[in-house]
């Protein structure tokens, strides 16, 4: 019943999509990673003409499917016989630059607020601490803010990082042969959609585990303070003698 | 004894009686998305050839149909899923269809085109106007294609995935231009007019259709039109073990050939005749 030949040679031709898959996640992720620092930044100031429109930026960005917003990017835009003469059109006609951007600037909505979270969350005991010691605003912003920001923003940031990496398989709505459009071909040729899904949901899986494990190797890396001290023979002897 | 039997048929008989007087409800699945084959109308309903060619079939085999519209690439899943009981969707018989469904008599014949754009580079396809068989004239076809080849190098040519069109694009020009793959026909369509295809390859009835609509303005069919060999016939699709529906439509169907009903639905939406030629 379970056709293993079938499942290797579906999950060989299913590995040519990794690499767009990865593509359109790194450019994604780093632009989109850019965007949304400047977008924190935007958000915390007390300037309302900074404020305000990265607020309503995020709001657009995350208050519509990313379904759509990549239709209005590939198929919208491409609307306006003024776009097509500009000199953005060599990109825009291109699926995968528009599959990239239109990735980078959902994410970069998502991730401005992970990062506001973040630096939120430095205490502000620490900031005195480095002002009274005479840093400048921008030295503790860079040796004493950014720093713990970055950290604690990292669970949440690596799970933005992950659900691009799905989000990538939308893509394939707009002809890239990704995992996913490779899935989708290789269905309609054999019309065996259980065995197809399950090789590109495990291939997905895989992705998504290095990536988990990374980051949680950043995170062991960033918290030295949070491992557990290297055991003495002494505490040993303490701990042993507790549990008698 | 005797009258034991008759006592059981008569028991039989009271079985089976209402269950046949109940009347039966084939769902059939279609595109509706693929005008004018099937297509949302003004008012939200489907309709097309396919509804019409349904609807007189159902009456023709006595039985209730309700019509689903159903993504294209679900079609096949669900219909063996038994989310519905037959797939009318301008879907051709190929080989590797008939591996995991079956299907009815055929009820039209795939034609298919490219489009271009009228003031692009391949305006000038050669032989348009021409209509070639891939099976019985495929020597003369392939001639025609050997010209076209080498105008496509180079280019993009939009195909609606997991159809026909790709499966041709595949055995005949394979390699030569850049194909891409869309979900729908209005959106590979979408494309050639914004620049981004150079030609598509569609079912012509389809293609003409599209292009009497404004934003088709500036496009226009180009090539010979091809029909039989990849393309094939269109059927009713149905489950392999549905036997009893097979031939229901079976038989509908060589009725509505033979009455010419085919061919006056084909008429009224296509303005030509894609009956079957047996």
């Amino acid at each position: 019943m379970l056709d293993l030949t079938f499942l290797g040679e579906t999950f060989v031709t299913l590995i040519g999509g990794i690499p767009l898959t990865l593509q359109l996640t790194a450019l994604s992720v780093v632009s989109g990673g850019v965007l949304a620092f400047v977008l924190a930044l935007m958000r915390s100031s007390r300037n309302p003409f900074l404020d305000v429109p990265a607020r309503f930026y995020i709001f657009a960005f995350r208050g519509t499917p990313l379904l759509v917003q990549i239709f209005i990017i590939y198929y919208g835009l491409s609307q306006f016989p003024a776009l097509r003469q500009s000199v953005l059109w060599p990109f825009l006609r291109e699926a995968y630059w528009c599959a990239a951007i239109a990735l980078a600037l959902n994410t970069a909505a998502y991730s401005a607020e992970v990062i506001r979270g973040g630096l939120n969350a430095v205490p502000a005991g620490q900031i005195e601490a480095a002002r009274s010691f005479g840093m400048t605003r921008a030295l503790a912003f860079r040796r004493i803010i950014m720093p713990l920001a970055l950290r604690q923003m990292l669970p949440a940031y690596s799970n933005e990082i992950i659900l691009m990496v799905k989000a990538t398989a939308l893509a394939s709505t707009i002809t890239l042969m990704e995992i996913t459009g490779i899935a989708a071909k290789l269905i309609s040729q054999s019309y065996r959609p259980v065995e197809v899904f399950v090789c590109a949901g495990a291939i997905y899986l895989a992705l998504n585990f290095v990536i988990a494990r990374i980051f949680s190797k950043l995170q062991y890396a960033l918290t030295p303070e949070k491992r557990e001290a290297p055991a003495t023979a002494s505490g040993n002897r303490i701990e042993e003698a507790r549990h008698v | 004894m005797k009258a034991k039997a008759i006592l059981a048929a008569a028991i039989l008989a009271a079985a089976v009686v209402p269950a046949s007087a109940q009347e039966q409800v084939v769902r059939i699945a279609t595109e509706g998305s693929y005008a004018p084959w099937s297509f949302s109308g003004p008012n939200g309903t489907i309709q097309g050839f396919e509804i019409d060619l349904a609807n007189d079939l159902c009456a023709r085999m006595q039985v209730k149909c309700e019509i689903v519209p159903q993504s294209w690439d679900g079609l096949i899943p669900s219909l063996q899923a038994g989310k519905y009981d037959a797939i009318m969707a301008a879907m051709s018989v190929t080989p590797q269809r008939l591996e995991v469904i079956a299907f009815s008599a055929p009820y039209a014949a795939g034609i298919n085109s490219f489009a271009v754009v009228a003031d692009g580079p391949l305006s000038t396809l050669p032989g348009t106007g021409e209509t070639y068989s891939l099976g019985t004239q495929e020597a003369q076809a392939k001639a025609r294609l050997g010209e076209i080849g080498p105008l496509l190098k180079g280019k993009v040519v939009g195909v609606q995935g997991s159809t026909t069109a790709s499966a041709f694009m595949e055995t005949y020009l394979k390699g030569i231009a850049e194909v891409r793959e869309y979900k729908t026909t209005e959106e590979h369509n979408f494309d050639l007019m914004n620049g981004r295809l150079d030609a598509v390859v569609a079912n012509a009835t389809v293609l003409a259709a599209a292009l009497e609509k404004p934003d088709m303005q500036g496009a226009k069919l180009a090539g010979p039109i091809f029909s039989d060999g990849v393309f094939g016939v269109i059927g009713v699709g149905l489950r392999k073990d549905d036997a009893a529906l097979k031939t229901k439509f079976d038989e509908a169907i060589k009725a509505a050939v033979a009455d010419g009903t085919v061919k006056r639905f084909s008429e009224k939406w296509f303005k030509v005749d894609v009956s079957p030629r047996t």
